[in-house]
């Protein structure tokens, strides 16, 4: 049965605010360093005394150039600023320096898949500007508190253009944009944060229109999740709103994420007239060739170009690779075992199995990672080639030789008795005094009960603690108990 | 005791060893208090000043005292001198010291000048004769009836009454030149740019640049070569060497000299600074330069795209005094829209709410393009009229401003009437080219006459050489 949501094309934009990495702020020398006293990373200009200018951090212009460069985004040559005006207490100079004609990315896209397949989401635009600072309002009390640090915190706005018809999408796109900034390490992609923030313009339009609806903002996603929830939880309200023969207002709608609701602001505060003109206290800043190429030749191998390789190269499946490129530094590592190893499904088994909950459990990165990739490529040469098992390496070795990096693996093996009993000789005595204790079973085994074989695999490796290589024994036991029988 | 009417009588006196930097500070001391009706100085930094004077004295002793040693320098109150307070002669700054120094006066310190005190000025530099001040007129000290112009009042009769050797002011629109004018001193704009803007009180950035006001040429050569230069604080200043312009102050040869018709024969220009300004014209003559009439054809729409231009920046510039962070709020705030409301409609004067308005009106979506962008436009083009110009001449002259100085409250209730007093002295600004006003003579009411000289961008050398050489009346061609 069709729901009336089907009737529907949904029609979604971004805009996502990418608080940059710089050490310092955007148009000032003031540190950035989250998580300060309040009010302690303010100069005089940060704090807009008379006479201070604004002078420019050319590192931010890196970092939005190379946002754009991996997003295959024109770049603006000729860079002016612009002014943003309007009051607020946590804005000290009464207006925000940010670009209004001359955004320094033009264009691009972005890569996405979901369900449907792969779609080139595209970018309207990025652009560099000021972070404004925090406004604080406590419970039960009448005056507000501002926090500076955050103000001329360097920000890059990514704008899509309204290319996405679903929450799935648009999550997914924030996911990407995400994964693309920590790859370029232009941003900590933390959203709880603060760090990277999405506002979403969301409309629906009949399925047969090309006219679009009235757009609403939604503001204050903190996760992936909420981003999703609360678009789904707009299309259903503007759809509910149509079939009941109401009209959708353009407003701006911040989303409350305990109760899945979300209220629309004053109007007031959006009839704002922003007066934007050009920043005459800034220069134009020209981006050159050789800027543009000193920033290519520092981009990082990107989460698509690892992907096609550990496709085509390694032979890995999709899964993996989806894993493997989570993040910029797993990919690396990956890489680097691979160049190690040549059993590459092995090396993806391990990174994303043991190496990555070692990580998750011990909240640690893959760079504060004990083992090198060569010698976890090591430890995939030892259960290749018959010496361990991979559930004694996997349980014990990898956890040992974690501990005790500088001891070679084999040693570690060794002490703690890991060696598998591949010599058929001393195994086959084994098996025999297995078959010998139980000749119930064997009667049973030879009757047809076939599955008993797993019980005497059993006995054997208790009786060598393990260290009996399953395959050889396996072939033993069944050679054994068709002769017995 | 020696007057000291400018720099060289004083290093003259202190290399005799007849007098000390202390003794120069405290005969201007004495100077200021004598003439505080003038209302020139807001505030004079006596033991500051003092004690700046006496480690003067040491290091002179030691043979190791920068080029400004025993210079003593006023400064407008709108450049920020570090644990001083600085104002813009408004209430919304009351009581606000700045944290921090402004390049141009840092770099005067490091040479040894003495920093005295600060000087009046119409509100945030707004205005012409210096009565937009929220600390009362500064009176011409020639005829105290009259204004000093303005909206470095304060600076020009500081100069002029000799409250200090030189003073530093700000000009946006002919703030520095038309009150020099007024007083017969002479006010130096250099090009826009060649000042580091940093520690300026913004009025209209693109147009704001710091000034002198001296006695003689040598001083205005002194001060602006030790001021001028990159700044790591203002990215917009430029990075042009700097020509020690004090070493070479004579202009020889033959100069090619334009005049302006549109301001012989436009509205408003008094008939005396009409005649005054044909006599120069014939003294130039004289002396052997090639001087003819030039035409710019743009010259009218120069006051309304300044006035349009200037407001709209002036009303962004103006939005950080809030106050939020510091400076005056008004007791009667109840919220936060308020707050903003109330500390800015009681904290700002009346001509400085005005010109807010008046740019937040130009820079609003609706009329945005019908000003702000065709003002853009024009300044564009008036910039290329007057480099079209300065191509083929070495300078133009104009009188610096229509009328010499008015009576106090004869042109405060029209503001239109004030904004004419602009007339001549804002082509240099929208341009950004460098001018100066020397002294010319006086009126049949013994006011000064000012004759502006403007020369191609970054042509100070040039243009300090020839205005000394009229000044002189010396020439070598």
């Amino acid at each position: 049965m069709s729901q009336p949501r089907d009737k529907y094309t949904v029609v979604i934009g971004l805009e996502i605010h990418a608080q940059l990495s710089t050490k310092s702020k955007i148009y000032s020398r003031d540190s950035t360093t989250f998580g300060s006293a309040p009010n302690t990373n303010v100069s005089v200009v940060t704090l807009a005394h008379p006479g201070t200018l604004p002078y420019l951090n050319k590192k931010v212009l890196d970092y939005a150039i190379k946002m754009g460069l991996a997003c295959n985004s024109e770049i603006t040559r000729k860079n002016i600023f612009c002014r943003k005006n309007y009051f607020y207490p946590d804005l000290p100079k009464g207006y925000q320096l940010t670009q209004d004609k001359t955004p320094i990315c033009i264009g691009g896209t972005v890569l996405i898949r979901t369900k449907k397949g792969e779609k080139y989401v595209k970018l309207n635009r990025i652009h560099v500007e000021e972070d404004a600072g925090k406004s604080i309002h406590q419970n039960e009390e009448t005056d507000t508190l501002v926090d500076l640090n955050r103000a001329g915190v360097a920000l890059i706005e990514i704008v899509t253009e309204p290319d996405l018809g679903s929450a799935a999408e648009a999550a997914q796109t924030m996911m990407e944009i995400r994964k693309l900034v920590r790859y370029l390490d232009v941003c900590d992609g933390n959203m709880e944060e603060g760090s990277i923030r999405c506002d979403a313009n969301v409309s629906i339009m009949p399925k047969c229109s090309t006219v679009f609806g009235p757009k609403v903002e939604l503001k204050n996603m903190n996760s992936i999740k909420q981003i999703k929830n609360a678009i789904e939880h707009e299309i259903d309200r503007q759809v509910g709103i149509v079939e009941a023969g109401g009209e959708i207002i353009s407003e701006t709608r911040t989303y409350d994420p305990a109760t899945g609701d979300s209220i629309g602001m004053r109007e007031k505060e959006e009839l704002n007239d922003y007066r934007y003109f050009p920043e005459p206290d800034l220069s134009p800043v020209y981006v050159t060739d050789e800027w543009l190429d000193e920033i290519r030749n520092e981009l990082p191998v990107l989460p698509e170009q690892w992907r096609t390789k550990f496709i085509e190269e390694y032979g890995l499946p999709e899964y993996d690779t989806g894993v493997l490129t989570d993040s910029r530094e797993i990919a690396k590592f990956f890489n680097a075992v691979c160049q190690e190893t040549q059993n590459y499904k092995a090396a993806s088994n391990w990174v994303m199995g043991p190496v990555k909950s070692y990580l998750n459990d011990h909240k640690i990165g893959i760079d504060d990672f004990p083992l090198t990739p060569k010698k976890l490529a090591e430890l995939i040469e030892l259960i290749d080639s018959g010496k361990i098992s991979y559930s004694s390496a996997s349980q014990q070795l990898f956890s040992a030789w974690i501990k005790t990096p500088k001891i070679a693996a084999l040693e570690i093996a060794e002490k703690l008795n890991l060696i598998q009993e591949s010599d058929s000789d001393s195994l086959e005595e084994v098996v025999r005094e297995v078959v010998d204790k139980f000749p119930d079973k064997v009667k049973e085994y030879n009757k047809g009960k076939k599955g008993l074989i797993g019980m005497f695999m059993g006995e054997v490796m208790k009786a060598t603690k393990g260290k009996a290589d399953p395959k050889i024994t396996n072939q033993l036991l069944r050679d054994k108990l068709e002769s017995v029988g | 005791m020696e007057n000291f009417r400018n720099f060289n009588q004083i290093s003259l006196s202190l290399s005799k060893g007849s007098t000390s930097c202390v003794d120069i500070v405290n005969h201007y001391l004495k100077n200021i208090k004598e003439k505080s009706h003038l209302n020139a100085f807001l505030e004079v930094f006596e033991k500051d000043a003092l004690d700046q004077a006496k480690s003067v004295d040491e290091k002179l002793k030691k043979g190791s005292a920068g080029k400004l040693a025993g210079m003593v320098i006023g400064i407008k109150d709108v450049l920020c001198y570090k644990d001083h307070k600085v104002q813009a002669s408004s209430k919304i700054l009351e009581g606000f010291e700045s944290q921090f120094t402004s390049t141009a006066v840092q770099k005067l310190i490091e040479e040894d000048a003495v920093i005295i005190g600060r000087l009046n000025c119409d509100e945030f530099a707004m205005g012409s004769s210096n009565e937009n001040s929220a600390y009362g007129p500064v009176l011409n000290a020639t005829d105290n009836q009259r204004v000093p112009g303005g909206s470095s009042g304060g600076c020009a009769v500081a100069v002029q009454a000799n409250l200090c050797t030189a003073t530093i002011g700000s000009d946006t629109g002919g703030s520095v030149r038309q009150p020099a004018s007024f007083c017969g001193v002479i006010g130096l704009k250099p090009t826009y740019s060649r000042v580091s803007r940093f520690g300026l009180l913004a009025y209209a950035s693109s147009f704001d640049v710091i000034g002198t006001f001296t006695n003689n040429i040598e001083d205005s050569a002194l001060i602006l070569e030790t001021m001028a230069g990159q700044d790591q604080f203002d990215s917009t200043v430029s990075r042009n060497e700097v020509p020690t312009y004090s070493k070479n102050l004579t202009f020889e040869g033959k100069a090619k000299i334009g005049y302006i018709k549109e301001t012989l024969n436009g509205e408003g220009i008094n008939d005396e600074v009409r005649d005054n300004f044909l006599e120069s014209i014939n003294r130039f003559k004289a002396a052997g330069h090639d001087i003819e009439e030039v035409s710019l054809p743009l010259m009218k729409y120069a006051l309304p795209t300044y006035y349009i231009l200037i407001t709209a920046e002036a009303s962004s510039n103006l939005s950080r005094y809030d106050g939020v962070r510091y400076g005056y709020r008004s007791p009667n705030t109840k919220d936060m829209e308020s707050l903003y409301k109330k500390s800015r409609s009681e904290g700002f004067g009346e001509e400085v709410r005005r010109r807010i308005m008046l740019g937040t009106f130009v820079l609003s979506a609706s009329y945005y393009d019908a000003f702000y962008t065709k003002a853009q436009k024009v300044r564009n083009l008036i910039k290329e009229q007057v480099e079209n110009l300065l191509s083929r001449y070495d300078f133009l002259i104009m009188p610096t401003s229509p009328t010499t100085a008015f009576k106090l409250g004869e042109h405060n209730q029209n503001p239109l009437e004030m904004y004419l007093a602009d007339l001549f002295t804002v082509q240099a600004s929208v341009a950004g080219i460098p001018a100066i006003s020397i002294p010319n003579g006086k009126d049949s009411n013994g006011m000064d006459f000012g004759l502006q000289i403007m020369a191609n961008f970054f042509e100070e050398e040039k243009l300090l050489a020839f205005s000394n050489c009229y000044l002189k009346n010396e020439w070598k061609i």
